[in-house]
């Protein structure tokens, strides 16, 4: 049980604090929320800044342009980028924190060189194209079809809740290849270039007002077969290698985030008075104590993810349960310091409240967590 | 940064299971709770519970745990101890929860090299833990304010208690053995619900199918994990907020997980001949030792408002407790 840093580690953070001291105030105002262009503008700018800087792609293998980074490094670099208030990955999040690492683990040498520099120097945009509208939480049951014509695949269906697919270069898209074959093995992983013709995104207003998240439809899209990842219809095996990064370590950098929220929280309660409110008050205290658990929980997860060479294990779902109801529990409780304010959209608390709402249903819901847990932790049988 | 178990720590952990489960498995836990009566001994009146003995320490057994280094454990070694952390006592301790281990074991643990004889286990020793005294007639030494301290009939079979006026003031190391114990309870009843949902069948399959039942059991082991990670993470810094915020989780993941384990088991659960109101009991009395839940937040609340890192000069203002502060 080792949670010290080297002096190496030490030495890493002084650094990366100078560095951030010295580039943040020189940052861009930040684009608001609806102004898509911008928003990708400004995310893909603050990756340059860390590419120029050496601090991209921290963690991921050396041989997939990464720095090769220990664990340590990179919960350094989450938890002091989020302390200067840094920008978060924003509109990168799908390429580098699971389509870059899935293609990383599971592409060919070629594949690595032509996807993930452009995503590590703050170029090209990924989204997710894996739900449908009759395919959410059963994903394997998944129709958008592909079908070979000579070197391309063609490509027809939908895809739903789409986050970023209007300024995505880039999809990681899940397609039925083998229309007979059960279920989980006729799929297949590709990546879809957005321009490709046949692709019309629909945006779709989200319950906050803004519009996170699209349609996509798919009418004869040709994609090239190079751009498939991994074997024809062994899809499903590689989306398992994506889900285990997008359950696993994606929301790191988020809990160091809720844990300055929550001190910002206290604060703002001794300034209103509601500090006195003594139920609240300890309200506030266990969610400390459970902000505080959900760090060591990952560094936990991110220990035992190196020992398996870097794919998170099932414990992700077990930080994703908890990590999602605390961060509804953390929202809720700002709204009970703002007291009347707390229904006012133009405190930040409050659209972030509305956001939490997503978080037990997004990357896979509580209830399929609780299956994944049941079934693949304890050893619990499927129900018929 | 590896925050998994060393080497010696794994150890340590299967070391202490497998003595465990060699002087204390199953048969001697229910030998304790129901001692064999005496030949011609009248039946109590209403056992369990009500005419039930008090409870006898295994004096035996506490002199092996103390051969074994269970209360030496982090006595250094030129005082005749074992040398090692809080991260290794905390193992140590979580096995004694999984077990259901009688005795004042945090007490005794906390007064070995202060209390002659405490650590080799020739001395039990007890203390005053919030208002209540465990193990208080059975133990030679004991720790702490007992004047006017009155019996209770106690709700755990193997934890006899004694109420006083005067709280004793929170220990943190006791706290933190304390987490450590309700997280191997926590464990336990997890695995206990397991093992009952896999096998018991109903409407011609296992129980655990359903997802109602594979739902409070994937919470349970959330909870677990949840707790042992700042339980582990408490050991290794030895933070007054982090040993807070252990116990919190450990008490609820101890307490909820009880409950849980009864729900699976049904009918099987609420009898006395399961172990799994001992679990939960057990969990009970623990949970009552220093600091209670509301001390606990109350810290955790405050620690909010301390700065994240001491300015080079400490103002002295800050709520942290530190030795500058
Ligand atoms: C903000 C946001 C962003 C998203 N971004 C993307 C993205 O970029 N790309 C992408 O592909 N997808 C994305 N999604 C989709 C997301 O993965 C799905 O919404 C999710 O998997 C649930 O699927 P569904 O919406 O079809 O709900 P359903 O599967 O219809 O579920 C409805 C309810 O039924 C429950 N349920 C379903 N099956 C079971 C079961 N077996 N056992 C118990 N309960 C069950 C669910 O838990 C839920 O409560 C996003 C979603 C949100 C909210």
């Amino acid at each position: 049980m080792d949670l010290s840093c080297t002096p190496g580690d030490e030495e890493f953070r002084a650094r990366l604090r100078e560095w951030l001291a010295a580039v943040l105030p020189g940052l861009p105002p930040k684009p608001s929320p609806d102004d898509w262009p911008g928003r990708r503008a400004y995310d893909l700018g603050w990756q340059r800044l860390l590419y120029d800087a050496g601090y991209a792609g921290l963690h991921w293998p050396v041989d997939a342009g990464g720095r090769g980074a220990t664990p340590t490094r990179h919960l350094i670099f989450l938890e002091e980028t989020e302390k200067a208030g840094a920008p978060y990955v924003g509109a990168n999040f799908v390429g580098l924190l699971h389509a870059g690492p899935t293609i990383a683990a599971e592409g060919g040498a070629a594949q690595r060189a032509r996807w993930l520099p452009p995503v590590l120097r703050g170029e090209e945009v990924w989204c997710q194209g894996f739900s449908e509208p009759d395919a959410g939480s059963d994903l394997a049951a998944l129709r958008t079809r592909a079908h070979r014509d000579g070197d391309d695949y063609v490509v027809s269906g939908s895809k739903i809740w789409t986050s970023h697919a209007e300024v995505a270069d880039w999809c990681e898209l899940l397609v039925r290849t083998d229309p007979k074959a059960p279920k989980h093995r006729g799929i297949t992983w590709l990546a879809m270039p957005m321009d490709a013709p046949g692709i019309t995104v629909r945006p779709l207003r989200t319950l906050a007002g803004s519009a996170e998240f699209a349609e996509v439809f798919l009418d004869e899209v040709r994609v090239p077969v190079g751009n498939r990842v991994g074997e024809e219809n062994d899809g499903w095996r590689v989306t398992m290698v994506t889900l285990s990064f997008e359950r696993g370590t994606a929301f790191v950098g988020e809990v160091v985030a809720c844990r300055r929220v929550l001190r910002e929280l206290a604060y703002e309660a001794r300034a209103n008075g509601r500090w006195d409110d003594v139920p609240l008050r300890r309200r506030l205290g266990r969610l400390n104590a459970e902000f505080r658990a959900l760090w060591r929980l990952t560094q936990w997860n991110v220990s035992e993810a190196e020992r398996t060479g870097g794919v998170p294990g099932a414990g992700g779902s077990v930080f994703k349960l908890r990590y999602s109801q605390a961060r509804q529990e953390l929202y809720d409780a700002a709204a009970e310091v703002l007291g009347p304010d707390g229904l006012d959209l133009d405190r930040r608390w409050t659209a972030d409240r509305l956001s939490s709402l997503s978080y037990t249903i997004a990357a896979g819901t509580s209830q399929i967590q609780r299956n994944i847990v049941a079934e693949r932790i304890l050893g619990l049988p499927k129900g018929r | 940064m590896d925050f998994r178990l060393d080497d010696d720590q794994r150890a340590l952990r299967a070391g202490v299971r497998e003595l465990l489960t060699r002087r204390f498995g199953r048969e001697r836990l229910r030998a304790a709770v129901d001692p064999p009566r005496a030949a011609g001994a009248a039946d109590g009146p209403g056992r369990p519970g009500g005419g039930a003995p008090a409870p006898v320490l295994d004096r035996v057994l506490w002199r092996e745990l103390g051969e074994a280094g269970f209360f030496a454990l982090r006595l250094p070694r030129a005082r005749g101890g074992v040398g090692l952390g809080l991260a290794e006592a905390v193992l140590a301790f979580e096995e004694a929860g999984r077990a259901l281990l009688p005795g004042p074991l945090v007490a005794t643990h906390l007064a070995a090299g202060e209390v002659p004889g405490a650590a080799t286990g020739e001395c039990v020793v007890a203390a005053v833990d919030g208002t209540l005294v465990e193990w208080l007639e059975e133990a030679d030494v004991v720790r702490g304010d007992v004047t006017g301290a009155v019996a209770l009939r106690p709700v755990d079979p193997l934890t006899p208690l004694h109420r006083v006026d005067r709280a004793a003031p929170p220990d943190p190391v006791a706290a933190l053995l304390t987490a450590a114990e309700q997280l191997g309870s926590a464990a336990r009843t997890c695995a206990l619900a397991v093992q009952h949902a896999r096998t018991r069948e109903q409407f011609g399959q296992p129980i655990g199918a359903f997802q109602a039942v594979k739902h409070l059991c994937s919470e349970m082991l959330v909870r677990v994990e949840v707790a042992r990670s700042a339980v582990y993470a408490a050991a290794v810094t030895g933070d007054p907020p982090d040993i807070a915020a252990a116990r919190l989780l450990a008490d609820e993941a101890a307490e909820r997980g009880a409950r849980d384990c009864l729900q699976v088991h049904g009918g099987m659960g609420f009898t006395w001949e399961s172990d799994v109101h001992l679990h939960l009991k057990r969990a009970w009395c623990r949970a009552r030792r220093g600091p209670c839940a509301a001390q606990s937040e109350e810290a955790l609340a405050e620690d909010l408002l301390a700065p994240e890192e001491c300015p080079e000069e400490c103002p002295g203002e800050c709520p942290r407790e530190c030795p500058g502060a």
